[in-house]
């Protein structure tokens, strides 16, 4: 049997808005994944270190306050340092066009935003987190 | 109540109509799907008759309005005495850049202020704080000390508008700020009128905005419903708040049913400290969705007044009739916008507005359509403006009283939702109350439920949901971008740091040093929190002082 794509699912900064992230979350659960769930107002260091303690494949960050530029690059900088640059990091909330590419270049491998079907999510994280 | 010789007749009739027409009808055009379902995937029957509202006496479930139980309004003329406040939600970057918006909202026929403040802010931090990080303006102004609060409503005639502020776990400090600006001002606190949001049970169930564990937080809540009792008098000290339950995924009667829980919850509170109810119950108001179903929503403001004014006359003991009112807010469901085709959501909002008109909100805030990206620019917000104008002066829903009293759909449902409210009162009950079901996670999981259900539905195509799961067109959404500048951000962080130098240094730590004192003893916060605002303490010292005495909330994780 194949391992489980094990998930962190996280909220970094002060937004409370959690909704996307839990139906996320279970959708990925359903779908067979682990999925860790962070819990609100989490520093990109937390992130970190959550994800190299449960060992995930991939992390998925969600944002829906503006804080995504000041957040989310971040984590995939203090991924890189601690030598986890491996974890795919992934994101979604509500995140402007012009900023998508930005975050690609940082190392977002894919930004989903408002009324993307789950289907294609759970799709991304089957075909990229290892 | 129709006679039972009436309801028998209309048995017989439709029973014929069943075996006849219906049947005919149904060979040739079944119906689209097997059932239909509300917003919240509640059941709707094809045809609702006297026989649905068998047993309900309209003169006790209904009555006239303007009067217990409220059922059809708590005016006896509605909106033909007074239309309801039209009041927009809004906010970013600086003060200076909310100043001006407020004032363009006053200039294009506004009639009450409400002010959404920043993430740092709703948490108790100031701008320049390392948690702060990246939040400042974007979701709402940030306000950090009493000089933000003055430029914030500069030029603005703070002794004639309302003004509603969205602001709970550190409402007791802003609201303060608020005071002490009108003191400055030389505006008599008697005179002021507004609301500050203030309802911290459905931050630990939906928004998720807290600083302290539950009953420190209660406890200042209450500081402030005695403060305002004899202090400011015509303020709204809590807006109870079933918005945020919808929005983070719950079905139309949880919203209700865990609101009323809470408003209870807070009655329960005051009356523990010795409050007389009379005193406070009056200034006890409310804030619900307006979601996409217009009957659902209707019936759901209708029951939510029907079962408040019970509770209070029957069970709390009160006796003034202003302590039985349900008064409430209404804002469109920011859930329901949609980043493709957002023009679209120009029509969801009227279509949920007219829901509150018809449903007797107080006042209302109806979202722009550009809000699936950001807060909204000023085109946005001026049409969603001219849509409360509409259903106000255009299209005739106010020109009677509860236009939709009477139907024996609506009737049905205001009848059904209340009964399903009162069984989630047994629940929460059973749990131990509203505090202890929280710490279970029993609202949170609710919600969790709900919002999953709602968009597996979508995913399933089960819900139609217009440009996302069908009618989709492939093409940019276009709109005009809001961004918060640089230069906000440095002028809000340059006047904290000039405050921090210019203040009396002796006089601040003073004050905080009473705060403290206060907060670790049982006296009533809300005049040391006045004296350390007054002493320019920041929000973030503050509630500083207040995190150390009462520690910090930890919720449960779940989804």
């Amino acid at each position: 049997m194949a391992k489980k794509i094990r998930v962190l699912m996280a909220k970094p900064g002060l937004d409370g808005h959690d909704r996307g992230a839990k139906v996320v979350a279970r959708a990925l659960r359903d779908a067979g994944m682990e999925v860790i769930y962070t819990g609100l107002r989490q520093s990109p260091e937390d992130i970190v270190e959550a994800a190299i303690q449960e060992d995930v494949d991939a992390i998925g960050l969600s944002s829906l306050s503006g804080a995504h530029m000041a957040l989310f690059p971040e984590v995939v900088k203090v991924l890189k340092k601690r030598g986890a640059g491996d974890i795919l990091v992934v994101a979604g909330g509500i995140i402007p066009d012009d900023d998508i590419p930005k975050l690609k270049k940082a190392g977002i491998k894919a930004v989903f935003g408002p009324g993307t079907p789950l289907a294609d999510i759970v799709a991304f994280f089957r075909s990229s987190a290892k | 109540m129709s006679r039972p010789e009436e309801l028998e007749a209309i048995e017989k009739r439709l029973r014929r109509w069943e075996e006849t027409t219906l049947r005919d009808s149904l060979k040739k055009q079944p119906e689209s799907r097997e059932s239909f379902v509300t917003t919240s995937s509640a059941p709707v029957g094809r045809l609702y008759t006297p026989i649905d509202l068998r047993g309900s006496d309209p003169a006790e479930t209904l009555g006239v309005p303007g009067e217990f139980p409220y059922t059809r309004g708590i005016h006896p003329t509605m909106y033909r005495g007074r239309l309801w406040t039209m009041r927009m939600f809004a906010g970013f970057g600086s003060a200076e850049d909310t100043n001006r918006r407020f004032r363009y909202l006053i200039d294009h026929g506004e009639t009450g202020l409400s002010v959404a403040l920043d993430m740092p802010t709703l948490y108790g931090y100031d701008t320049d704080e390392v948690e702060a990080k990246g939040e400042f303006g974007t979701c709402g102004v940030a306000v950090s000390s009493l000089r933000d609060m003055e430029v914030l409503f500069h030029g603005i005639d703070i002794g004639a508008v309302s003004t509603s502020m969205t602001i709970n776990s550190p409402a007791s400090v802003i609201w303060a700020m608020y005071l002490a600006n009108a003191e400055k001002r030389g505006v008599p606190w008697t005179g002021l009128r507004g609301t500050i949001q203030n309802d911290i049970l459905k931050e630990y169930q939906a928004q998720k905005e807290w600083m302290f564990p539950p009953e420190p937080s209660m406890r200042l809540v209450v500081d402030t419903f005695e403060f305002g009792t004899e202090h400011v008098p015509q303020w709204n000290t809590i807006s109870i708040s079933g918005y945020h339950i919808r929005e983070a995924g719950s079905t139309a009667v949880q919203e209700l049913a865990f609101t009323l829980a809470n408003g209870f919850e807070y009655v329960r509170w005051g009356i523990d400290r010795g409050l007389a109810i009379d005193d406070f119950a009056p200034r006890l108001s409310f804030f619900f969705n307006a979601h996409n179903d217009l009957f659902e929503e209707i019936a759901k403001y209708r029951a939510a007044r029907r079962i408040w004014a019970r509770e209070m006359r029957d069970t709390f003991g009160a006796k003034n009739p202003r302590s039985w009112l349900l008064r409430f807010h209404s804002q469109t469901a920011g859930v329901s916008l949609t980043a493709q085709q957002p023009e679209v959501n120009i029509v969801r909002t009227a279509v949920q507005a007219l829901a509150a008109v018809l449903g007797g909100t107080q006042s209302l805030h109806t979202n722009s359509y550009d809000e699936a990206f950001q807060v909204p620019n000023e085109k946005a917000v001026r049409i969603a403006l001219r849509t409360q104008q509409i259903l106000a002066h255009e299209s005739g829903v106010a020109n009677t009283v509860d236009p939709l009293g009477g139907a024996y759909y609506v009737e049905a449902l205001t009848d059904r939702m209340e009964k399903e409210a009162y069984d989630y009162f047994d629940r929460i009950q059973a749990l131990g109350g509203v505090i202890p079901a929280i710490r279970k996670g029993f609202f949170q999981q609710e919600i969790a439920n709900s919002a999953y259900r709602y968009q597996k539905e979508i995913e399933d195509k089960e819900r139609t949901i217009v440009g996302v799961n069908d009618f989709v067109v492939d093409e940019p959404s276009e709109v005009e971008p809001l961004r918060v500048t640089k230069e906000a951000f440095e002028r809000q962080v340059r006047r904290l740091q000039r405050l921090r130098k210019e203040r009396n240094p002796k006089k601040h730590a003073k004050a905080l040093n009473a705060l403290r004192k206060a907060c670790e003893g049982d006296a009533n916060t809300m005049p040391f929190i006045l004296d350390a605002v007054r002493a320019e303490a920041t929000l973030g010292e503050v509630c500083d002082v207040m995190r150390e005495v009462f520690g910090v909330w930890e919720e449960p994780l779940l989804y």
